[in-house]
This record gives C-alpha cells, sequence and structure tokens, in this order.
C-alpha cells in the first residue's frame, strides 16, 4: 500500500458576512467607547487652546493650538507635585504589597473559622466615608508631625490600600491547586520560595493588576491629600485644583494640568492593559 | 519555624522599605534658606503675578518663599483649621475683607501695628502706609489694629459694550440708576442672535450672587438685619430689590444664569455676548486686554446703578496678606508682606507687564502715577472713587449693626449667604417665586441666628 502525498490546498477561510445586530452592536461599542473617552480627549484639545477659546460658547473644535498653558504648568512646580506623587503612590502600593500579600497568602492557604469574620473585618474599614476620620486624622498627624510629610502619606495610603491588596490577592492565591504547593513543601521548599517561585509566577497578573490598582487610586485621591498636606508633599490632583480661581478664566491651564497629571496613569494602564484585563478576569470564569 | 524566620525577613524588608520610604520623605525638594516661608493662596491673576517675581524679594532679603495654591474656599477652609489648631502650617495668609475682622478676633492674625511701630523712620516713609486707600485699611482693622495689608483691592462698577450701545442709539450716563440699566437692558436683549442684555451673576454662594444681590438690596434701601439682628429677607426694600434682580436676569438675562459666576460673565463680556454686566472693578484689566477680549476697544465704563440710595451701591473688597498668628517666622512673614504690598512692589510689575497689570485698588498713589492713569485712562478714576466712597461701616440706608458692603461682618454670614441665594436660584431657576423663596430664607436665617446666640 502506498501512500501517495496529495497537495493539500489550503482554503482561505470564508470571512462570514457580518450580520445587521453583529454591526450594530459593533457601532455602538464604538459609541459607548467614545463616550467614555471623550472628556480625556476634550481635556487635551482644551489644553492646547487659549483661556478665551477654552470659554467660548459654542465650543470651538478648531482654533489655534498654543502651548502657553504647559510653559505656565510647568512653571507652576509641577514636577514637584509629580516627584510626591510618583513617590506617595509607588510607596503605598509597597507598603500595601509587603503587608497585604503575607495577609492574603495566610487567609487563602492557611484558613481558620474566624477567617471570614477577618475578611468581612478587612472589608469593612473600607465602608466608612474617608471624610468621617478626617479630623481625627488632621488631628493625630499634626501631634506625631507627619503632616505634609510623604511618610505619612504612604502610611495613610498604605493602609487605604491595604484591604484592596487582601481581598484580591486572596481570591488569585485561592484560585491556586493546592497540590503545587504541598508538593513544594514536600519538596523542602520554604515560604519564601514558595511564594517567589510558585505563588507569585503563577498569579502574576492578579499581582499586576492588584498593584496597578492600588497605584491608581493612590494617584488620583484628593481629598486626604488636599487635607493632609501642604507645601511639601502635595500630590497632583491638589496641584490640578490649584488652577480653579473666582476671577479670571483657568479651563485651559486646568485642563494642561490634567492632561500632565494622567498622562502617567494612562500610559501604565494601556502598557499593562493585558496583565490588568487577564488579572481581573482571572479565576472570573470557572 | 521555617515559615516564622521567612515572616521575620518579610518584616526586616519592611522595615528596611520604610527606613528608605523616611529617607525619601526627609529628602528637601527646595533651595535652602535660612528661612523659608509658607503663603497660602488662591490662583487669581495678580497672585499669580506675584508667584512669579518672588524670586525678587528672596534674593533680597535671603528668604525661601513656598506656596500652597488652592481654590477659594478650600483655601479658607484649610487655613481656618491650621490657624484654630495652632498648627503653624502657614506664615502668611490671603484673606478677603470679609475674613480679617473676624479672624482678628479669634486671635488667629497678628495685628501688624508693633511691627510698622519697629520699622525705622525710612523704612516706614518708603512703605508709606497712609498711602493704602483709607477705606481699604479701614476694612482690613479691627479694634482699629491694622491685620493685613491689601495685595489687591477692588469696587464694583458697570461695563457696558459701547458698540452695541451705538448701534441701538443709546447711551450710558456716568451715574446709570438700576431702572435705567433695565430699560437698556430689555432694548439690547437679542437671544435670537446669541446677545443678552446684561450679565449678573445667579451662581450660588454668599461671594457670587450674593455680592452684587446685597448691593441691589442695599441701593434699594434694604438691609439684611435691622438692630436688634432680626432678618429682613422679608422687608419690602429686599423684595423689591430681589425681584427686580431675577427678573432682570430672568427677562433680559444670560440663559442658565444658576451657573454663572464672576468667571463666565467676564467671559460673555469680553466675547461680546453680553451687552452690560456689573461686577468688580478688578475686570477692567481682562476687558481691555486685546489679548484676553474680542471687544477690547469697546469696553464702555461707568460708575454701578443705584436706586433709592447711593449707599452700599458699590461694594469694597481687597484680597490681603495677613501673618498668621500660630507662625513661626513671624518677622520673615512681615518683611515679605511689606515687600509685596509696596510701591517699589507695584513698579516691579510695572517694569515687567506694563502699567495696566499692576495690581489695582490698593494705592492712591498708584492713581496719581501718570503712567498708569495714560494705561488705566478710561476707568482708573471711576475705580479709584468707588474705592474711596464704599464704606463698610455706612452702607445702608437704615442703621444695621454689622459692616460690610456686599456680605455682612459676621462668621454665621457665610452659610447665611449661600443659605438665601441658593432658594433664590430656584427662582431664577423659575422653579419657585421669589417670595416663597425669601420667606423661606427667612425661616431659614432667624434659626440660625437663634442658634447663634443673636436672637432670643
Amino acid at each position: 500500500m502506498s501512500a501517495v502525498a496529495q497537495p493539500t490546498v489550503r482554503r482561505a477561510p470564508r470571512r462570514r458576512r457580518p450580520t445587521p445586530a453583529a454591526l450594530a452592536l459593533n457601532v455602538l461599542t464604538y459609541v459607548v467607547a467614545f463616550i467614555v473617552f471623550f472628556p480625556i480627549l476634550w481635556a487635551v484639545l482644551t489644553s492646547f487652546k487659549t483661556e478665551a477659546a477654552a470659554a467660548s460658547i459654542p465650543p470651538k473644535f478648531l482654533f489655534h493650538a498654543t502651548l502657553d498653558n504647559y510653559r505656565t504648568v510647568f512653571s507652576a512646580d509641577y514636577f514637584l507635585f509629580f516627584r510626591n506623587t510618583v513617590i506617595l503612590s509607588t510607596g503605598s502600593t509597597l507598603v500595601a504589597l509587603l503587608l497585604g500579600l503575607p495577609a492574603a497568602y495566610s487567609l487563602a492557604f492557611h484558613p481558620s473559622p474566624r477567617t471570614p469574620k477577618v475578611l468581612s473585618w478587612v472589608l469593612s474599614t473600607k465602608m466608612l466615608p474617608a471624610v468621617g476620620a478626617l479630623i481625627p486624622l488632621i488631628v493625630i498627624y499634626k501631634r506625631v508631625h507627619l503632616f505634609d510629610t510623604r511618610l505619612g502619606m504612604i502610611l495613610l495610603y498604605g493602609a487605604f490600600n491595604l484591604p484592596l491588596v487582601i481581598w484580591m490577592m486572596r481570591s488569585f492565591f485561592a484560585d491556586l491547586p493546592k497540590e503545587i504547593l504541598e508538593a513544594a513543601t514536600v519538596d523542602g521548599a520554604g515560604f519564601l520560595r514558595i511564594m517567589t517561585r510558585i505563588v507569585l509566577p503563577l498569579t502574576a497578573p492578579g499581582l499586576a493588576a492588584t498593584a496597578l490598582l492600588s497605584l491608581i487610586f493612590s494617584w488620583n485621591e484628593f481629598l486626604l491629600a488636599v487635607n493632609l498636606t501642604s507645601a511639601n508633599s502635595g500630590t497632583l490632583p491638589v496641584f490640578i485644583s490649584g488652577f480653579m480661581t473666582s476671577e479670571g478664566l483657568f479651563w485651559a491651564k486646568m485642563s494642561a494640568a490634567s492632561s500632565l497629571a494622567i498622562a502617567p496613569v494612562i500610559l501604565a494602564g494601556w502598557l499593562a492593559q493585558r496583565s490588568l484585563v487577564r488579572g481581573l478576569t482571572f479565576g472570573a470564569v470557572k | 519555624m521555617r515559615l516564622s524566620r521567612s515572616a521575620m525577613g518579610l518584616s526586616g524588608v519592611i522595615v528596611l522599605s520604610l527606613a528608605v520610604l523616611v529617607g525619601v520623605s526627609s529628602a528637601r525638594t527646595t533651595r535652602h534658606h535660612a528661612t523659608t516661608i509658607t503663603i497660602a493662596t488662591v490662583n487669581n491673576p495678580d497672585m499669580i503675578v506675584m508667584q512669579s517675581l518672588t524670586s525678587v524679594f528672596t534674593k533680597k532679603y535671603g528668604i525661601g518663599v513656598k506656596y500652597v495654591t488652592l481654590p477659594e474656599n478650600t483655601l479658607r477652609q484649610k487655613v481656618t483649621s491650621d490657624v484654630a489648631t495652632g498648627g503653624g502650617q502657614f506664615d502668611i495668609a490671603t484673606v478677603g475683607t470679609y475674613d480679617v475682622p473676624i479672624w482678628a478676633k479669634n486671635k488667629w492674625l497678628v495685628s501688624l501695628d508693633p511691627s510698622f511701630a519697629k520699622l525705622s523712620s525710612s523704612a516706614a516713609s518708603a512703605y508709606d502706609l497712609k498711602d493704602v486707600i483709607p477705606k481699604v485699611r479701614l476694612g482690613l482693622s479691627y479694634k482699629n489694629n491694622l491685620f493685613a495689608l491689601p495685595f489687591y483691592g477692588e469696587s464694583s462698577m458697570t461695563y457696558y459694550n459701547k458698540k452695541l450701545f451705538a448701534a441701538a442709539g443709546l447711551k450710558m450716563p456716568l451715574h446709570p440708576t438700576w431702572d435705567q440699566v433695565a430699560a437698556f437692558a430689555a432694548k439690547l436683549n437679542k437671544p435670537s442672535a446669541n446677545q443678552y442684555g446684561i450679565c449678573l451673576r445667579g451662581l450660588p454662594g454668599w461671594g457670587e450672587f450674593g455680592a452684587p444681590l446685597t448691593t441691589v438690596v442695599n441701593t434699594f434701601g434694604g438691609e439684611w438685619f435691622n438692630m436688634k439682628w432680626e432678618p429682613q429677607l422679608t422687608s419690602p426694600a429686599f423684595k423689591a430689590a430681589t425681584n427686580f434682580y431675577v427678573d432682570l436676569i430672568r427677562k433680559s438675562g444670560e440663559p442658565g444664569a444658576t451657573s454663572s459666576g464672576f468667571t463666565e460673565c467676564e467671559t460673555a463680556m469680553a466675547q461680546g455676548k453680553t451687552s452690560m454686566w456689573v461686577d468688580a472693578t478688578v475686570a477692567a484689566g481682562q476687558l481691555t486686554d486685546p489679548t484676553k477680549s474680542q471687544v477690547a476697544k469697546d469696553i464702555g465704563f461707568a460708575y454701578a446703578p443705584t436706586k433709592v440710595t447711593p449707599l452700599g451701591s458699590h461694594w469694597l473688597w481687597s484680597w490681603s496678606l495677613g501673618v498668621e498668628a500660630s507662625s513661626k517666622n513671624q518677622d520673615a512673614a512681615f518683611k515679605f508682606l511689606t515687600w509685596a504690598t509696596s510701591k517699589d512692589y507695584i513698579k516691579l510689575v510695572a517694569a515687567k507687564n506694563g502699567w495696566a497689570s499692576v495690581p489695582p485698588g490698593t494705592r492712591v498713589s498708584t492713581y496719581k502715577n501718570p503712567a498708569y492713569k495714560k494705561a488705566a485712562g478710561a476707568f482708573e478714576s471711576i475705580v479709584l472713587n468707588s474705592m474711596l466712597t464704599a464704606d463698610p461701616t455706612h452702607s445702608t440706608l437704615h442703621k444695621v449693626p454689622y459692616t460690610g458692603v456686599q456680605f455682612v461682618g459676621i462668621p454665621e454670614f457665610q452659610n447665611i449667604g449661600t443659605l438665601v441665594t441658593q432658594n433664590l436660584a430656584g427662582a431664577l431657576a423659575g422653579s419657585t417665586s421669589v417670595d416663597s423663596a425669601l420667606t423661606t430664607s427667612q425661616a431659614q436665617v432667624t434659626r440660625i441666628m437663634k442658634q447663634a446666640g443673636y436672637l432670643k
């Protein structure tokens, strides 16, 4: 019996013609995406207008672009606030991860009868509106000389993001097959080795998503920053609000400050988009 | 055991990280100076100029300056909480005419008189305190002690578009009445052409809608309180003034008036969308600047309109600098105050940005300067006369127990003014009547005054 190799003819897959419903859904998706994106687009466009053009009614879509607003923003200590924001958000994310990861590990792999209560308690700390704790925080921070310091804000943001880290990472850890960890333990791996070689690599997308969310929350936080910082550790949201004035136009300058403030976060989100989506949907479908 | 070792290792990492963060935290980000003062300020145009010129002060005195720039209301809350808790976060606070007597009474600001007494005769003569507009000084004093120095001041006046007036064959008198203004507004109101008769503030807030409304109430012969601190919101004069104000906007004013404050009306005026605007004199410089105004050459000026009495028809306000009582650098702060409000500073701004850009409404000498007269010729005399005649101690037809032209100088007024203007915004929007809003307001204000102990 001889086998004759027949040349295989590959046919290009037939492109299905999209149904009207699919087309409509597509268009609707683009429309929704545009509506969601429009405020950012408008802020960026406004940042290149003169103040008069930015305030004109009806709004101007065609205008002479200017960089004056960006010059004003850079000359108003933008980099000091930017540096503060970077240090505060990365520092607080680090603190939240350093404290939250072991807690999540313990709650996921060594549960006790009280674990659900502990988890509820951790979550309950997020239920109090931040403004409810504001006055005691101001008084305490002034007494312990943490007011208007980066350390104080890092500790605070770290504490505020801790429930997020614990809850998210616990759910990612809980999805790991326990047999892998047991096998590693039998092979003589310790806690740190298990964490660094097995647990964290396997939950990397979840870790990235958690870290990024923690970073974004700290980056954008305004209420605590405006009340607990002053000349030394103010962040970009406080910087942006400083452009508001009761006498004179400020929309274009404020838009330039906003564009510069959100650009790093948008860039980070865009770069980590795949990990973020994977992390956020990790374990969502079982 | 292995786990606990690991946990200890992790704790070590955490402590090490925090130690690094402490190091980062204590790192200085600005240049070192023997003394550095912190100023809490708002982002108004003249304040931005001050910030840009601060290096001159630092070079001269070797004193570093840091700014904390925030929106007006946020700044007021923050500085209030700082001084009330003795935080010493700020050395200098930017305060308005409304705040100064209240803050001085609470001992949140230090009296400047002892510092002026310590000045050498040459320094005192160079500063020339008497040159500061007397009514402005009066507004910044408490029990005959000066507590702040004006950085820039303002009254209110009428702006109008000369081109639109000429096209309609109208002539604005130098001293218009509110009836004339209403008649002009009705003739010039052309909503179909996107042009409105007048723009007046309708944005709720004691310092927004509340300010021009109070001047109208004053000139209609009304007042907020009688001598027994009884609210007078339902008095015939108060009702007539408020009905007039609301009707004028509804008939001939800008659309969406409940979101129109100073900024929105200034924009409408600068774009030629409104024929008239009665508001702060400080806008004159911006409206006549061709880079900021499309109708710079067509802007005309007149005094603030009047009705029954000229008293309180135009306001008096100044953004001023005061030294916080909790400041640890009071001498350095006083040096900055006297530098930023000096004649030399005004010359410095003139040299950099031109005479039209100098802080207005602070010194009589500015208005005598030929260069300033030339640059601000169209409005300088109206501004100066308005500021010289606005009297915070005598701003109503009947005798009242409070001071202030466009506000009532008591701490409760922030709440009262905002509450009443919120109620009246409903009347502006057409959801309620003025009389109904005032009746509601009268009851609310009476309750507040009782709670505050003014009424039994």
